[in-house]
């Protein structure tokens, strides 16, 4: 693992410091401190919280935001930006109802084109914003508006219902997992989450793809100059964060059994939320997936501990700021030290 | 000593808008020797070796390497023939480790597309320890935790890591200290003693005397000469760099 050892005792320690106290690792740590945290107080303040029924409750409002949040991890890493995902996830729940509901699609390819009309809107983000060169907060603005109008005009202002498609909510609230432990009943919708996980992980630390994520938000220039088809590689991380987009479409259109396609906006700042609580820099060229499950879960099991405590919505909302400020503060203080 | 040179420039000429950065520049590169490039700020170092690594072409001149013409479009290209260059403002990505850098853009991948995290970090390690660069830790470690000298090393082994024949140093020693300076003079003269050629952008004449065998003085975008570094001394340089004859411009001889 290690070339020759040659260095002073006091540089070793100074490198052992940077690496476990002020590494991102740590903001992970302390993101699932805050979530064990809560998870105590709040199933001490109320016998409700640690229910079966409120856990897997808990585990489906995370599902959504979960995926969505995975794929604006990359774009993020690369120190990029997506606010489109809220509205670009609609987009692909209304295209999956007109593919089976409208034009017939066996439900399977249905589903599969819906998660590519997402790809596809994360495409045209990625080549504005690789080839015009438009920055990715103004070219992934404007990506919100259009998804947003487009399910809106393609939905004709309905929602599109899925209920002649037997078995279709299956795809979120139903529980494969369930059908073979009785006991553990944990929602599709999770596991796709999980798996989804899975698989994002693996691309961002095994694969070139994800490499150069990295490489993109670390240094963009030598990324270039070393060779790399930057523009290439920034589509194909605009374009995953869509697909992950698309995959929460099929997600909620199953949980809601329908389209709706005046939903999504605001969603996208709920999973860059937890990006951030996850101890992905804004700044780019450090991150986690891993971080970012566990940030969904802080926002989901705080949102869902408030209002066993009824604690008003409105105030949730407060608090999801304060912990987003809070966290990127730490981030700061972090870097800062680390320098 | 003198070998053919691999790398030639013919004439070359560039021009940024109302900067004439380069006019009718000849400069050469010779196997097993390190050639320093010098001159005062804007003499046109740098333009010179950008034009040969393919960011910007030449406006006019010709580009030979072993002999052959060729139009280097791209770092790819320059890559490709074996030409490699470390760039002034250090091309490393801070966050990644040392393998991830030593490969960046030419990562080994498995047939399922996955990283051979193993095979990389092993050539590396092979590559560093055969420039005997000793002093890392570990090849894991993100380069924004290495020294100013290391992170130099590094960008240097990246560069010759990949059977390149000619590797171009824009100032590499700029921002170190003694013992670092130390460290990859060291490191550039062992690259031309394996037989690469090796150009040298350096603002330090005593590194220069050190490591070079030849000089190619720039000034104000003109060539001013080639030296022999064993023929000359470092106020024949300076005279050179400041007040040198401006070379081969036709009626600008006696231009003082
Ligand atoms: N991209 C560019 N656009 C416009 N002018 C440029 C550009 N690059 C270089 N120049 C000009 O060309 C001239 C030569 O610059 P160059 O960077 O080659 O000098 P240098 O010898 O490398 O100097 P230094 O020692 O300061 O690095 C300067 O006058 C500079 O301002
Ligand atoms: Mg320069």
């Amino acid at each position: 693992m290690t070339a020759q050892v040659l260095e002073s005792p006091q540089g070793k320690s100074k490198i052992k410091i940077e690496n476990v106290l002020y590494s991102p690792a740590l903001q992970r740590v302390l993101a699932f401190a805050a979530l064990i945290v809560l998870i105590v107080v709040f199933s001490i303040a109320s016998p409700n919280f640690l229910q079966f029924r409120n856990i897997t409750g808990i585990l489906l409002a995370t599902a959504v935001n979960g995926i969505l949040a995975l794929g604006v991890t990359f774009v993020i890493i690369t120190a990029g930006i997506d606010l489109s995902i809220g509205t670009v996830m609609t987009f692909s729940a209304v295209m999956t109802g007109v593919f089976i509901t409208r034009w017939g699609f066996d439900p399977l390819l249905g589903v599969l084109c819906g998660i590519l009309s997402g790809s596809f809107a994360g495409m045209i983000n990625g080549i504005v914003i690789a080839k015009m060169k438009v920055p990715p907060f103004v070219a992934t603005l404007g990506m919100m508006y259009m998804a947003k109008g487009l399910a809106l005009i393609i939905a004709e202002l309905r929602p599109i219902y899925f209920n002649d498609v037997p078995g279709f909510s299956t795809i979120a609230t139903g529980s494969v997992v369930g059908s073979i432990l009785p006991d553990f009943n944990i929602p599709n919708a999770v596991m796709i989450m999980f798996i989804a996980a899975i698989v994002g992980s693996f691309i961002l630390f095994k694969t070139i793809l994800g490499r150069y994520t990295f490489a993109l938000g670390s240094n963009e220039e030598a990324t270039r100059l070393s060779g790399v088809n930057v523009d290439l590689w920034k589509i194909a991380v605009y374009t995953l964060s869509g697909t992950f987009a698309g995959l929460a479409g099929v997600v909620i259109a199953a949980r809601l059994n329908s389209a709706q396609p005046a939903l999504g906006q605001g969603y996208e700042l709920d999973a860059i939320a937890a990006v951030v609580i996850g101890g992905t820099s804004l700044s780019g060229g450090e991150g986690s997936i891993l971080g970012t499950i566990i940030g969904a879960f802080v926002i989901s099991v705080l949102t869902n501990g408030l209002r066993i405590l009824s604690v008003p919505q409105e105030w949730q909302i407060v608090v999801t700021g304060v912990i987003i400020i809070v966290a990127v503060y730490f981030d700061m203080v972090r870097r800062r030290r680390s320098r | 000593m003198s070998g053919q040179p691999i790398l030639e420039l013919r004439g070359v000429s560039k021009r940024f808008g109302a900067v004439q950065a380069l006019t009718n520049v000849d400069f050469r590169a010779i196997p097993g020797e390190v050639m320093a490039l010098v001159g005062d700020n804007g003499a046109g170092k740098s333009t010179l070796i950008k034009g040969v690594a393919g960011i910007y072409p030449f406006d006019e001149g010709e580009v030979y390497f072993e002999g052959r013409r060729v139009t280097i479009h791209n770092p790819r290209e320059a890559s490709a023939l074996g030409i490699e260059v470390v760039y002034q403002d250090l091309a490393l990505a801070d966050n990644l480790d040392v393998v991830a850098n030593m490969f960046l853009g030419r990562e080994q991948v498995s047939r399922v597309g996955r990283l051979s995290e193993l095979e990389m970090e092993e050539a590396c390690i092979r590559t560093l320890s055969g420039l005997s660069v000793t002093t890392l830790r570990s090849v894991r470690l993100p380069v924004a935790a290495l020294s100013g000298g290391q992170r130099q090393s590094i960008a240097v082994a990246k560069a010759v890591m990949w059977n390149s024949k000619v590797v171009i140093l824009d100032e590499p020693t700029a921002a170190l200290g003694v013992a670092q300076t130390r460290q990859v003079l060291d490191l550039v003269r062992r690259l031309a003693d394996s037989g690469l050629a090796v150009v040298l952008i350096s603002h330090n004449l005593h590194d220069i005397f050190e490591v070079s065998d030849r000089i190619t003085v720039l000034r104000l975008g003109y060539l001013v000469r080639e030296m022999v570094v064993k023929e000359t001394d470092y106020e024949s340089v300076v005279r050179e760099m400041t007040a040198g004859q401006l070379n081969r411009v036709p009626g600008m001889r006696d231009h003082e």
